[in-house]
This record gives C-alpha cells, structure tokens and sequence, in this order.
C-alpha cells in the first residue's frame, strides 16, 4: 500500500460551489425543474382520475338502484321493464341480448380473423401483406352509426332473402356487422404473435418435408397462441362493449331469447334508449342505466384483465 | 479436388455456386461425399459452410432471392438436388437436419419424434414402434420412456438436442445434415452426441459443420476445409490435421486466424 | 416411392386450397368495406349539396340538413383537442421520461390500460352523473368535450410514449452531457423530434372521437337542434364570447343515429348523406395521419 506524503494530503481540499448569483440561478432551475416534473405527474395521474371517477359514480348511482332492488332479483328475473308503471327488474334479457350479439360476432370474427393472420404471417408474400393490412385496418376506422346503418339497410334485406321470415330488427344482422368490424382486432394482433415465433421453430418443420399450412397450424400458431387468445379476448371485450350497431339494427327491446333470428336489447342499447328520453334525475329509471353500466363495467373488466395477463406472457416468452 | 475413395458415393457436389441476392456465398464448390462416412466441414465464420449445408434440403428456397447454380447429384437416384425441376418438398423428405439451437416443437416428447412421420402417413402401431427405435438410436430412450407425454421443454438442453436427433432420425433420411449441432451445449453433452454421430454413420451418410476443430477430428471421416466461400482444401481427416497440403489450411488449424 | 409423390402432391394441394382461404377471408373485410360506402353513395349522394350542409334539420325530409350538427362536432372538436392533447402529451412524456420503477408508475400504466378497454358509453355514464350533475356543467358543449377527451386520452399517451420511444438513448445523453436540464432535454430535444409521430396518434385519436355516438347521446345531447350554439366572435364588446362551451349541442352521428332510426324510409337519403360525410371527414383525417407519419419516417431516419 502506497503511502500519500503527508503534505499533500494537507494541502488539497475540495472547493465549495461559488457563491452568489450562479448558485442561486442554479437553485431556481431546480426548483423550476420539481415545478414541471409535478405538472406532468398531475397530468398522468389524471388517468387515475378518470377511472376513480367511473368507478365511483357507477357504485354511487347503482347503489341506490340496490337499495330500491335486491341483487338476486337483478341477477334472476326475467323481464326487464324498469320504465313501466310496475316495473321489473331481471338483467338477463339485457346480458342474454349481449351474450347473443357477441357469439354472432365472434363467429364471424374469430375463423376469419385467425386465417386472415395465418395468411398474412406464412403465406402472402410482403408486397400483398404491406396493402391488405393497413386496408383491413380501415375497417376499424369507420364510425360505429356508420356500421348500424348499414347493417340496417344492407345486411339485413340480404339476410332477409336467405332466412325467410327474418324480421327487420334481428341480432344476426347487427352481429354480423360487428364481427367483420372486428375482425382486424383479430387479426392484427394475432398475426403479430405469429410473426415473433422464431424463424428456426418453422425451418425444424420444413426441414422434416411439412408443407406451409402443416408448419402454420402445427408449429407456429401453437407457439404463438397466448398471444392469440390475448387477441380473442380483446374481440369479446369489444363486441360486449359495442353501442351503436346494435342499438340501430337490433332494435331496442328487451327480449330474452338465445335465438339470433330475434329482435333484442343489449345492456348497451338499453342506456341509449334511455338516454334519448328524458327520465329526472334521480328516478329509479335513471338509476336503472347505472346499475346496467355497472355490469356491462364488470364484465368487461373481467376479460381485459384476463386479457392484459396473457398478453404479459406472450411478450415475456419473447 | 476429390479425394477418390473407392466405395459408393452418395452425394456430388458440382459446380456448385449460390447468391444471396446479388453477393454470392459459394464459389465453385465441387466435392464428393462418399456413403456411410461422416464428412465434417470446417472453416471461419462467414466460409460459407452452414450455407453449403443448407443446400442439400432446400431450406434456402424458404427466403427471397436466393438462387443456386451448378449441381448436388444424389445416388443412387440421380436427382440433382438443386435443379430447377427438382421439387424441395421431396428433397426434404429425404434429407433430415439438425441445427444449432435445440428447435423442438412446442409438444409432447412423443408427439416432436412422430412429427415427422406423421407427415408420411405413418399411424397407429407402426407409429409407436418407429418413435422408440429412434429414441432409442439418439440414446434417449431410457431418459424419456416413462414420460413421452410431457411437453418436450421439459427436457435439458442436451437432451432436447437429441430428441431432435430422435426426430431426424424416425423419418429414415438418406442424409443427416447436423449444422454446429453442440455448440449450445455442455461438454458432457456433446460428447454424448459425438458418440451418437459416429454410431450412426453405419445406418446413414452425415454431413456435420462445425467450428470445432477438435470436434471434426474426433467424429470426421473427412474434412473439407472453406474459406470465403471457397472450399480450399478436402482430406481424410487424420491427414488435414496432421499434415495438411495447403498453407491457408495449416494456418486456421493451427489458430493463426478465424 | 409413389406413396411419397402421392403425399406430396397432397401436400402442394393443401396449401392451393389454404392460399385461397386465406385471400377469400381478407376480401371479406374489404369488399364490406367496398359494399359499405357504395351502398352510402347510393343511398345518399343525392342528397349531398350545399343546401345540405347549411340547413338545420326539420320535419321535412328534403328540408332537413347537418348544419348544427357539423357546428357542434367542430365545438366539441375544440373542447376535446384542447383537452387531451396537453393532458395526454404531458402525461406521456413523464411517464416515458421521468417516471420511475415504483408501484405508482405501475399504478397509472395499468389505469390506462384498463382505460383503453372500457366500453366508451361508460365514459358516457360517469359524465352524465359527474360532469352533468355533480359538477353541475349541464349537458353542454363543455361536458360533451370532456367526456370524448378522456375517452380518447389513452390513445394520446400511447402515442405520446410510442413516438419518444422511437428517438435514441444516444440524443438523451448527449444532451444531458452538454449540460441540459431534463425538461431542457425535452423541450428542445425529445419533444420537437417525436412530433410527427404524435400528431399522427393525436389525428387519429380525434378521428376516433369525431365517431362516437353512444357517450354523447348519454350526456344528454340532443336529437334535433334548430339553433346553433352561440359564436365565439361577437360584434359587441367585449368581442370574444365563451358562452358557447355551455350551449347544448347535437353532433354529426347523433344527428345520423335519429334519421335512421325513424320509420318513414324519407329521412333515410338524409342518413346516408350525412353519413358520407361523415366517412368523408374520418378518412380524410385517417390519410393526413398516415401521410405525416409516412413524411416524418423519410426526413428523420435514426
């Protein structure tokens, strides 16, 4: 160990920071700094405002709802006529007309969807998947009111020549549309789970003489499925979630019925419906729209959490 | 420049040049590889070796603008692998390869080794039979006998590897291409797989690249030495170590560059 | 061998048959899209002139036009803009820049993440009971603007921090290492370069809210409006008026949705028109977006 000599030792010493005018320049830009970095943490916290506020006037409005109906009778009877003179209470034909347009919707939305990714992911060459992406993406850019016009005036005439009998207002029109709505949803992500299996998985397949559909079914879509059920569960939680479609080509009555021939109301159509009339503030009508947002809330909140864990493990296994 | 062995042939290399685009990766290769011997084929990084390889079943037909000129003439059939009119799907049916990282699929142990012969028709009893002999050939049998139904990442690194020589092996190949099969493993397990390659030359010809000198003497009948894609020097392998002809070649082995 | 000629011939077959699926299934969003606005030209290109755009609606069909309708999509477009894109700009780059690895930080990307899903007519609803009532804004232009503002400000902070993402460690640090301040670094560094790609997520995302229906029409926007809310530039002292924000208000797809929900088939030429231009606008803004994000890739390559 090296001994310092000892006047030198004695001689340094660290120089204070000068005083004086730059110091105190130097102080005011630290505080202007704090000054800023809290503005922007004001600015992100906002969405935590947000949803503190759904989530609070939803419980507020719906609570009040509650005092007035039990749980067990919102969850299990079977008419739902909250504006009537005697008004009933049961959710079911709302979440029934929910559950009926999603599984028309996924229907179209999930086959077509998954092989239009296979498709784009192993088979077009670039130049095709360059074009047809962006313009499938298109599909998401039109206004909802757009789709419900169309699935009105389009859809269900054609629909009405192949299923005699079908009434103008029927779930399969409005789902229809919305499954080709969503069908980049789909589509878009699942391809990009697709693409991020490694090349030497597929050259493991093709080297034992498999052809491209084998590799893609067999190998690749496999490998990538967490990030293709990520992509399904974000399909649901949108078509749950849809407002405008159904609320224009599959009417706005209430109809418990699991058949998709039928006119009926989601729990999205519903608040529409009420929301065009004028209901006081405070009335057990207009509490009803809150206790219906509460579930419509819920059970979306459930497939996007289940939705955000799994893309989690797609992008970690990568 | 061959070296004449006077036993069968089973692949020659003529002429053989392949561009990647406009930058070409192989310059006139021309080599013989005789049956039943493991040829190994060493040189730097960017020597064009893995690309040689690749040639034999086709895998560069999956990317753009890869083009090959010359031929790879298989015998006893005659097909020149790389001809225009010759169809990859088949070549690939022939030719099995194991590559550098462990590639097996996301399925069961059972279920990688039957991919393979599934795609040949291969069901049911005959099916069962042909997985354990290849187990059994890649000296895997024993580890995985009572768990065949597990997912085959279960597995270590090195066994995973041998499961893939599991899978190349059921389907019966005419050649086993083994692209740096060990250099993501550990010592113990690329001797195991060192064994295994020197086993199995009696059943089929191998072809192996490698960077590992010290693996290509052990394993190799034969060494072909690239460099630039050029091959410069092929010798049984005991003279390509000891005393080889050319000075390019002496200087890689002895560690003066690559 | 001619079991392997067989297989493979199989083989080649199955992926015909699949490349043919695959580019039927694809054209099927398309030519719906391509039967989509035919079907609306058709429909209402008739309809479509300046009359059109410059009436109020009415009882008579032929009579009835987008005139309020246009106007409040444009007064909502201001509130909205104004709204989310210093909020969600703000929040992005102190998520992307500032924030650290702590539950706070993990507590606000999973909100928006949540937020990102939730059905936009329950931002509807939390602004009818908190924005309408409690806060007692009315059922104004000022709320209509809000709501869609939160409605769209996750799209604003993934943009934001997708944008700064795309700017190199390396003009951080030489940055930092000339002696700047952090916000230095981003107001004259990281801000001005990440433009392009956040004005592209911003038209976007205005695109989007220009669309919405269902969260205005539950705030209580109204169906049929013969008046326009009143200007912002008066002749009299004192010269700039802010009354507008608390007028009432329809917007364009509000003003779709009641034409053609109405029984008599008249007012469905109206629908039509008015829905062209709608798809009109939203494409248009959806081109800009993708052309500003295509000019900005060429000028800045890192």
């Amino acid at each position: 160990m090296i001994e310092q000599p000892a006047a030198l030792a004695a001689d340094i010493s660290v120089q204070p920071p000068a005083a004086g005018a730059s110091a105190r320049a130097r102080r005011l830009s630290r505080v202007k700094e704090r000054i800023i970095e809290s503005i922007l943490l004001l600015a992100a916290l906002s969405s935590v405002a947000i949803t503190l506020g759904i989530v609070g006037i939803l419980i507020y409005e719906s609570s009040s709802f509650f005092a007035h109906v039990s749980l067990g009778t919102f969850l299990t009877d079977t008419l739902w006529t909250p504006l009537f003179a005697s008004p009933r209470f049961g959710i079911m034909p709302l979440i029934a007309g929910t559950l009926v347009t999603t599984a028309v919707a996924l229907a179209v939305a999930l086959p077509i969807g998954t092989i239009v990714a296979i498709y784009l992911s192993e088979f077009a060459p670039s130049v095709v998947r360059e074009v047809l992406k962006p313009a499938l993406e298109l599909l998401s850019a039109v206004p909802t009111v757009v789709y419900g016009y169309f699935a009105l005036q389009f859809m269900s005439p054609l629909l009405q020549k192949l299923i005699p009998g079908l009434p103008t207002f029927n779930m399969l029109s409005a789902g229809t549309v919305m499954g080709i709505m969503i069908i980049p949803y789909v589509s878009s992500l699942s391809e990009d789970a697709m693409r991020a299996v490694p090349m030497a998985l597929r050259e493991g397949a093709y080297a034992l003489g498999a052809n491209r559909i084998i590799t893609a079914l067999k190998v690749v879509y496999p490998s990538a499925l967490s990030g293709i059920v990520a992509s399904y569960i974000l399909a649901i939680s949108r078509a749950i979630g849809e407002t405008m479609i159904v609320a224009i080509a599959a009417g706005m009555q209430p109809n418990l019925t699991f058949d998709p021939r039928e006119p009926a109301a989601t729990i999205t159509a519903f608040i529409v419906q009420v929301s065009l009339g004028d209901l006081p503030h405070g009335s057990i009508g207009y509490q009803s729209i809150f206790a219906a947002g509460i579930t419509l809330f819920v059970m979306t909140l459930a497939f996007n959490i289940l939705g955000y864990i799994l893309r989690k493990r797609f992008r970690e296994a990568y | 420049m061959k070296t004449a062995e006077t036993q069968q042939i089973k692949a020659e290399v003529a002429g053989l040049n392949f561009f990647y685009g406009r930058a070409q990766a192989l310059k006139n290769i021309n080599l013989l590889f005789p049956a039943h011997q493991v040829a190994a084929i060493i040189g730097p990084s960017g020597c064009g070796k893995s690309t040689l390889l690749r040639c034999f079943n086709r895998i560069h037909d999956l990317y753009p603008e890869t083009r090959y000129e010359g031929k790879i003439i298989l015998q006893p059939s005659g097909i020149n692998l790389i001809g225009p009119e010759t169809d990859p799907l088949e070549m690939r049916m022939r030719m099995s390869m194991v590559f550098q990282k462990p590639n097996a699929f996301p399925k069961s142990i059972f279920e990688n080794v039957a991919f393979g012969l599934r795609l040949r028709g291969v069901r049911g009893r005959e099916l069962q039979e042909q997985v354990e002999k290849s187990l059994r050939l890649a000296a895997l049998w024993d580890e995985v006998k009572d768990r065949l139904k597990q997912s085959a990442y279960t597995l270590s690194g090195g066994q995973q590897q041998r499961l893939c020589i599991a899978r190349a092996l059921a389907t019966d190949p005419e050649m086993l291409l083994f692209d740096e099969p060990t250099s993501a493993l550990d010592p113990i397990a690329t001797a195991k797989i060192e064994d295994l390659i020197f086993e199995l030359k009696s059943r089929v010809t191998v072809i192996i690249v490698t960077h590992n000198m010290q693996q290509a003497a052990r394993v190799s009948d034969f060494t072909a030495f690239m460099y630039l894609g050029e091959l410069i020097e092929v010798s049984p392998t005991k003279k390509m170590f000891e005393n080889p002809s050319n000075k390019l070649t002496e200087d890689y082995i002895t560690g003066h560059f690559g | 061998m001619s079991d392997f000629k067989r297989i493979i011939a199989k083989r080649k077959r199955q992926d015909l048959v699949f490349n043919l699926i695959g580019i039927l299934c694809t054209l099927v969003g398309i030519v719906t899209l391509g039967a989509l606005l035919v079907d609306l030209i058709a429909d209402g290109i008739a309809r479509l002139d300046p009359s059109f755009l410059t009436s109020f609606p009415s009882r008579f069909a032929e009579r009835a036009g987008i005139l309020s309708s246009w106007v409040g999509t444009l007064l909502i477009m201001i509130v909205t803009a104004f709204t989310a894109v210093p909020l969600g700009v703000a929040a992005g780059v102190y998520l992307e820049e500032y924030a650290g690895k702590n539950w706070l930080t993990n507590l606000i990307e999973i909100n928006i993440a949540n937020l990102a899903g939730v059905p936009s007519i329950i931002y509807g609803l939390m602004a009818l009971g908190l924005l309408v009532y409690k806060f007692r804004l009315g059922q104004s232009v000022l709320t209509g603007g809000l709501t869609l503002a939160f409605l769209i400000l996750p799209i604003v902070i993934v943009a934001t921090r997708e944008a700064l993402r795309t700017i190199p460690q390396g003009i951080r640090e030489s940055a930092y290492a000339l002696g700047s301040t952090k916000w230095q670094v981003v107001r004259h560094h990281l801000l001005p370069y990440s433009v392009g790609g956040t004005m592209t997520g911003i038209i976007i995302a205005l695109s989007r809210a220009i669309g919405e229906t269902a969260p205005l029409i539950t705030i209580g926007a109204l169906t049929f409006i013969a008046f326009l809310p009143p200007p912002p530039i008066q002749a009299s002292p004192p010269f700039l008026s802010a009354d507008w924000v608390w007028s009432p208000f329809s917007v364009l797809p509000i003003q779709m949705f009641n034409w053609v929900s109405r029984p008599d088939q008249e007012f469905v030429v109206n629908a039509a028109a008015a829905g062209l231009v709608l798809i009109i606008v939203t494409l248009s803004l959806n081109a800009v977006a993708i052309i500003i994000r295509y000019r900005v890739r060429k000028r800045i390559k890192w």
